[in-house]
């Protein structure tokens, strides 16, 4: 198949609520291509679960609203799809990891009869076949003993066994993009690990295309090639991994790497970003960054700048290149 | 293993509940401000006869002697002779006591199997006209007062319309079926006698639907309020995500949670409904314990009231024993507790 595998293009979404419209993802474009590994970090609240339920259509309407844009994933376009297709496009298509194995696992039902009702809405038939398919996702996750684990219910089970069997349903319709909304962060950060190595071990078996959620630039580091870094709504910067971290050119990107504790100098706070994130329903004109940013212009406050460039992108007026064809401001 | 013993547990419990509930309709009945014995004896009867009676049934002895001698004779299940009937209160308690069952069941059936399903479409449909008209019934429902909403059923349905019979469990032409649980509608099921079974419907219809009308109400307000807060759950988001088809999602994955706090108003309704079978059986003149009950009342004959009682709280806790185990499969969480 040519084109790529998940694309976005001018994807605006907003909640409409008692309080007024929140403009919560404001124009995002991007493009994953099979095989990729695309991290997107960003703070709490800057969109970017929104965005990976939107992926799904898995955010309520109302009070969510599309407003422009498009997600197409395969060559097919998500926003279109009924029934059929949307349920064959969740698990068949996109297998969904997400955050809290506490909560995201049915309290009332076992492991294997969880597994069971993800297997049979893709099709698979017969207790014999159910058993066996679910005994092998068990195991491809590394959870021991499996045939024990498909009688006990999640309240017996561990944070770490949880997400583990959170990651088997999400690999039970054969997906070809794994998408994991912070799939580490309830975990303890001795766990964080393993599951790490479990999902980058499970991408390169099964050929998986990922997209990674965290607000965590060490867990995206750790097994992504590509990040993309959204701020409140939009994508700000976009580059390979490697590239990011030596050369991060948005200022929020820079202020987000700043704010990475030193392990060499422990007892130095690490910088933050002056100012908090912005209301979403009363967004500061043009860049939504200006109010907390050290490059700003003119032009920042007026008009929000494009995600431009190729391989390495980034949407800031400062950096965009002027008409001699060098950025206004040198990073 | 776990389940026996809490059973066990629980039986226990229920025979502590069961003294207190002796002592206080024991005490109740005691206090109240007539004399029963005058009131059998008859309006022409003389002092000596009175006394007679009141020795008879041993209500001339001290309190506490009447009480243990009271206690001594239900532990070999022996309720007292009714004064009214003179028959075993035991006995009476039979007779009357499949009916009302019969009417409960029916009632409770009926606003389960239909205020499940009310509950959870008004869930899913939020703010439809479907769920405006759900909770005008869960209001309405409760707030009729059962009398009322009976007599104004048997006006339009039984007086004007003419569809339905007015009161009675079977027309006096009618024979009953022999009895196998005493509960007509069943005995005439299991007896194959369908014209018998037609018309007791006929005629259980509007009791068991007064009856059951304040139940219903409970149960679509419970079910949908906790449809709409498990629909809002994370798992329900993960099973969607994961493929699951919207009517297993709904239908099962969410209703086996959302039952869990239905299920505690089912047993609490089902003991409700128990007691107000007094009312609706008065109304429908339906032979019943509630109208048992009643009619010793009024004649102030009272170990047939406390009989009653008994068996009411009897049967409303063994209910809630049933309850509680069904919640314990329901939600494995509660099982090791």
């Amino acid at each position: 198949m040519s084109g790529p595998l998940l694309e976005i293009t001018g994807f605006r979404l907003a909640f409409d609520g008692y309080e007024g419209r929140a403009q919560v993802l404001n124009g995002i474009d991007l493009r994953v291509e099979q095989g990729e590994t695309v991290g997107i970090v960003g703070e709490t609240g800057c969109g970017k679960s929104v965005l990976a339920r939107s992926i799904l259509r898995l955010n309520p309407t109302p009070p969510a609203r599309v407003l422009t844009g498009g997600i197409r994933f395969a060559g097919q376009d998500v926003l279109a799809m009924d029934g059929p297709a949307l349920m064959a496009l969740r698990g068949a298509g996109i297998g969904m990891v997400f955050q809290d194995p506490q909560t995201y696992l049915n309290p009332v039902f076992t492991i294997g009869s969880q597994l069971a009702d993800v297997l049979r809405a893709h099709g698979l038939r017969g207790r014999a076949a159910i058993r066996a398919r679910s005994l092998e996702l068990l195991e491809a996750v590394r959870l021991p003993e499996p045939a024990a684990l498909l009688r006990r219910y999640p309240h017996e089970l561990s944070g770490g066994m949880r997400q583990r069997v959170l990651i088997a349903q999400a690999l039970a319709g054969s997906p070809r993009l794994l998408l994991a909304d912070e799939p580490t962060t309830a975990l303890d950060v001795t766990i964080q690990g393993q599951v790490l190595a479990l999902v980058a071990d499970l991408v390169a078996r099964f050929g998986l295309t990922l997209v990674l959620i965290s607000h965590d630039l060490g867990v995206i580091g750790a097994i992504c090639r590509r990040v993309v870094v959204m701020y409140a709504g939009s994508i700000v910067e976009d580059a390979p991994a490697e590239e990011l971290f030596a050369h991060p050119r948005h200022p929020y990107t820079r202020g987000l790497l700043a704010a990475v504790p030193d392990l060499e100098r422990p007892t130095q706070m690490p910088a933050g970003i002056p100012g908090s994130i912005p209301s979403l329903r009363d967004p500061p004109g043009g860049c939504r960054f200006h109010p907390r940013c050290d490059l700003t212009m003119d032009i920042c406050r007026r008009e929000a700048p494009r995600l431009s460039g190729t391989g390495h992108r980034t949407a800031c007026h400062a950096l965009a290149p002027n008409q001699d064809g060098y950025a206004q401001v040198r990073p | 293993m776990a389940t026996l013993r809490t059973i066990l547990r629980r039986l226990a419990l229920l025979g502590v509940m069961l003294g207190g509930l002796v002592l206080i309709t024991f005490t109740v009945s005691n206090v109240a401000p007539s004399d029963p014995a005058a009131l059998a004896a008859g309006p022409d009867a003389t002092r000596a006869m009175i006394e007679t009676v009141r020795h008879e049934y041993g209500l001339d002895q001290s309190l506490p002697m009447q009480l243990a001698r009271y206690v001594a004779d239900l532990l070999r299940l022996r309720l007292g002779r009714s004064i009214q009937t003179g028959n075993q209160v035991a006995d009476d308690l039979a007779r009357f006591f499949p009916a009302t069952m019969e009417l409960v069941l029916l009632s409770m059936l009926f606003s389960v199997l239909a205020g499940v399903p009310m509950g959870l479409w008004a869930a899913v449909r939020r703010n439809s006209w479907f769920d405006h008209a759900m909770r005008a019934l869960a209001v309405s429902g409760v707030a009729l007062p059962a009398f009322w909403a009976a007599l104004l059923l048997q006006l339009v349905f039984a007086v004007w319309l003419g569809w339905l019979p007015t009161s009675g469990q079977l027309s006096v032409a009618t024979a009953p079926p022999d009895p196998i649980t005493g509960m007509i509608l069943l005995d005439a099921l299991l007896r194959g006698q369908w014209a018998v079974f037609a018309e007791a419907a006929r005629y259980a219809v509007l009791p068991a639907f007064v009856l059951a009308l304040p139940s219903l109400a409970a149960i679509v307000r419970v079910n949908r309020a906790e449809m709409i807060e498990v629909l809002a759950a994370d798992y329900v988001t993960a099973a969607r995500a994961h493929g699951v088809a919207p009517r297993r999602v709904i239908g099962w994955l969410a209703l086996r949670n959302a039952m869990l706090p239905t299920l505690a108003m089912i047993g609490l309704r089902f003991g409700w409904t128990l007691g107000s079978t007094v009312l609706v059986e008065t109304v429908f003149d339906w032979p019943g314990i509630g109208l048992y009950a009643v009619n010793s009342a009024i004649a102030s004959d009272f170990k047939p009231v406390m009989g009653v009682t008994l068996a009411v709280g009897v049967t409303f806790m063994l209910t809630n024993l049933l309850i509680d185990l069904a919640y314990g499969w329901l939600d494995p969480r509660t099982r090791s507790a």
